[in-house]
């Protein structure tokens, strides 16, 4: 198949295990998030598929050719790194033309081709400014610049916009993914806010201890979240134990649920439900009953915490749909099966 | 934080010690240096307060200027020998793991205390007849009979380089290691060979750094008097050689001092162009 992909790729620095049995598989022309805590292993994963790490184990091809033990020099990717590394002896024009000179470009070549760049980041002009002249949004636009300088196939980005500050970040986020989008290049970038995965990726593999827990949509991973760390990862969620009665159906803290389902033969599970999916009603009527013990108003949402079977439930409600709950008071939630995920053990 | 600019003589205190030491320690010798190299030379070894020129004057000829030459091609050569050698050797040193590096900076710090005496009788063995490498080139069949590798210019190139790389190599080591290693990485992803970056990243990154090793392994190398007595022939002195017989065993004290300034001030006007050239390369 085009595209990359990973099989069973591991690393091991001594004993210790960085990157778990990796697969992976990248098609052509999408744009991926390795999403997850910090040491979970996301750069190292990058790092061995720029070839800067050697795998333990596991093979890495790209448009179905063996590149294992190719040398990154040889892989044809550009790369920006999380200090974004840029040549301090060289101007903006040169740093972006340096893998131009590399590989023997005339002059003019190099000229045009930087000229054409610095257009596409938005800092015409700027060839000949030093490097250390420039601000952070701009030093990142020129690193971007001269990892695209030869098209390359792959185009991998360490926490490329961690050192931005939260403005410049979101408006960076929307120009990386229209860039990408415009470029059309598989692009495969590190992260551990998960807004910026949201907003970018068309694949996010959220990432735990050396391994992938779940590589999906952004939307399935928020909608349907594989396990419990992913669901926990992601967002806020409740979750929920449920339990087989004896006649096998699914129960909450007692309570029969119809229509959840737990998997084929397991007698208990968890399950996750979003705070915006859970619904307060008045007690009784086959909802689960619950004691509301604060609501915090926060004007655009209105967060209700409610006691239910010795655990904290969290619901979310916009104020048009405001429930008319105070602290104290006794009431009924309501999960309608198709909110509830059940996650793996 | 803003600094005050200092109000009372008191405000100047922290200069006092290093400015003292300075004074006694260089101005007072060189001072004196300075001004016994214009006193009057009596026979028997002493001298008498004076104004001549004659020692300056004894020193314009084709032989001490051919010494003069001589020494500062010498600690060029030793300079450029010793940062190319110890280049490569630091930013490898520097990639190894941290437990290793520190054996490695051990073992070239005991090197530094060797005396250049040592170093000197050590190397003439290593490169004599009787003894010497060449009998294990013949072993090995690179040679047909051992030969003597000294007294030669060779022989001093090697003493020297051999003395100063481990001074090159902590002067060195501490700016390698600050470097971002991120920047050679950089350089492969985007088509550059780990050789070619070394020479196209490394190396320019480290500019300021090289030069200043380069001037002070020069400085370093220019002082050096036994090693070339001890390993090469008398066209092989420097002129730290001449120095120290006029010194010790002319007792010519005020024409050793007029050599020692007139070594001290082309070394300076060496630097200062090489500053200059190099100053002048950075704006470019
Ligand atoms: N060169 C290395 N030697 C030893 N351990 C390493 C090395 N590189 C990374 N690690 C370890 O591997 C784990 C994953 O690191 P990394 O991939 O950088 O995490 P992330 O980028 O997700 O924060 C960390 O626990 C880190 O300490
Ligand atoms: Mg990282």
């Amino acid at each position: 198949m085009s595209g990359l992909v990973l099989n069973n790729v591991s690393k091991q620095f001594g004993t210790f295990t960085a990157v778990d049995n990796v697969h992976l598989s990248v098609p052509h022309g999408t744009f991926v998030c390795l999403l997850g805590p910090s040491g979970c292993g996301k750069t190292t994963l990058l790092r061995i598929i720029a070839g800067l790490e050697d795998p333990t184990n596991g093979t890495i091809l790209l448009d179905g050719a063996d590149i294992t033990d190719v040398p990154t020099h040889r892989r044809n990717l550009g790369m920006v790194f999380q200090s974004l590394a840029l040549f301090p002896h060289l101007s903006v024009g040169e740093n972006i033309a340096y893998p131009l000179r590399i590989r023997g470009a005339a002059r003019e070549e190099q000229k045009k081709r930087v000229d054409e760049l610095l257009t596409l980041i938005h800092l015409p002009g700027y060839g000949d400014r030093p490097v250390s002249k420039l601000s952070g949004g701009q030093r990142q636009r020129v690193a971007i610049a001269r990892a695209l300088a030869l098209s390359p196939k792959i185009f991998l980005l360490d926490e490329p916009l961690s050192a931005l500050d939260a403005k410049l970040r979101e408006a960076m986020q929307v120009e990386l993914r229209q860039l990408q989008q415009k470029l059309g290049i598989t692009t495969i970038v590190v992260t551990h806010d998960q807004r910026e995965a949201m907003t970018m990726a068309d694949t996010v593999v959220v990432m735990n201890g050396g391994h992938i827990r779940q590589a999906a949509p952004p939307i399935e991973i928020y909608r349907k979240p594989a396990d419990t760390f992913v669901a926990d990862f992601i967002g806020s969620t409740n979750l929920i134990e449920t339990k087989a009665d004896s006649s096998g159906a699914a129960t909450i803290f007692g309570q029969r649920v119809t229509g959840l389902a737990l998997p084929a033969g397991a007698q208990k599970a968890t399950i996750s439900v979003r705070p915006e999916d859970v619904h307060l009603t008045a007690p009784g009527n086959g909802a689960i009953d619950g004691t509301v013990t604060f609501v915090r108003d926060l004007g655009g949402t209105i967060e209700t915490f409610v006691e239910a079977g010795g655990q904290q439930i969290v619901a979310v409600s916009t104020p048009r749909e405001r429930p008319e709950v105070t602290a104290g008071q006794a009431v009924g939630i309501v999960l309608s099966p198709d909110v509830c995920v059940v996650l793996k053990q | 934080m803003k600094r005050e600019p200092p109000q009372s003589i008191a405000d100047y205190g922290p200069l006092f010690f290093p400015a003292g030491m300075l004074l006694i320690f260089f101005v007072v010798p060189f001072g004196t240096m300075i001004a016994v190299s214009f006193f009057q030379r009596q026979e028997g070894g002493f001298y008498t307060p004076a104004f001549v020129f004659s020692n300056y004057e004894r020193f314009l000829s084709a032989f001490f200027g051919g010494v003069l030459g001589f020494s500062l091609m010498l600690a060029v050569t030793v300079a450029i020998c010793c940062v190319v050698l110890a280049l490569p050797f630091t930013y490898l040193l520097s990639r190894l793991s941290r437990r290793l590096q520190v054996i490695w900076l051990v073992g070239l710090l005991s090197v530094l205390s060797l005396s250049e005496v040592i170093i000197g009788f050590a190397w003439s063995t290593l490169l004599s007849r009787t003894a010497g490498l060449s009998n294990l080139f013949v072993k090995i069949g690179l040679l047909d009979q051992p030969v003597a590798l000294f007294p030669s210019f060779g022989a001093v190139l090697t003493g020297m380089v051999y003395q100063a790389l481990p001074y090159t190599i902590l002067v060195l080591y501490p700016a390698i290691v600050r470097l971002d290693p991120t920047l050679m990485e950089a350089a492969r992803t985007l088509g550059s060979s780990p050789i070619r970056a070394f020479f196209n990243v490394l190396v320019p990154a480290l500019r300021n750094t090289i030069m200043a090793t380069l001037i002070m392994v020069f400085i370093f190398a220019l002082g050096s008097y036994l090693l070339p007595q001890i390993l090469g022939r008398p066209q092989h002195w420097t002129l730290s050689v001449l120095i120290t017989d006029q010194a010790i065993y002319q007792s010519n004290m005020p024409f050793a001092a007029a050599m020692a300034v007139f070594l001290v001030l082309v070394t300076l006007g060496l630097v200062a162009l090489t500053l200059l050239i190099g100053r002048k390369g950075e704006k470019a």
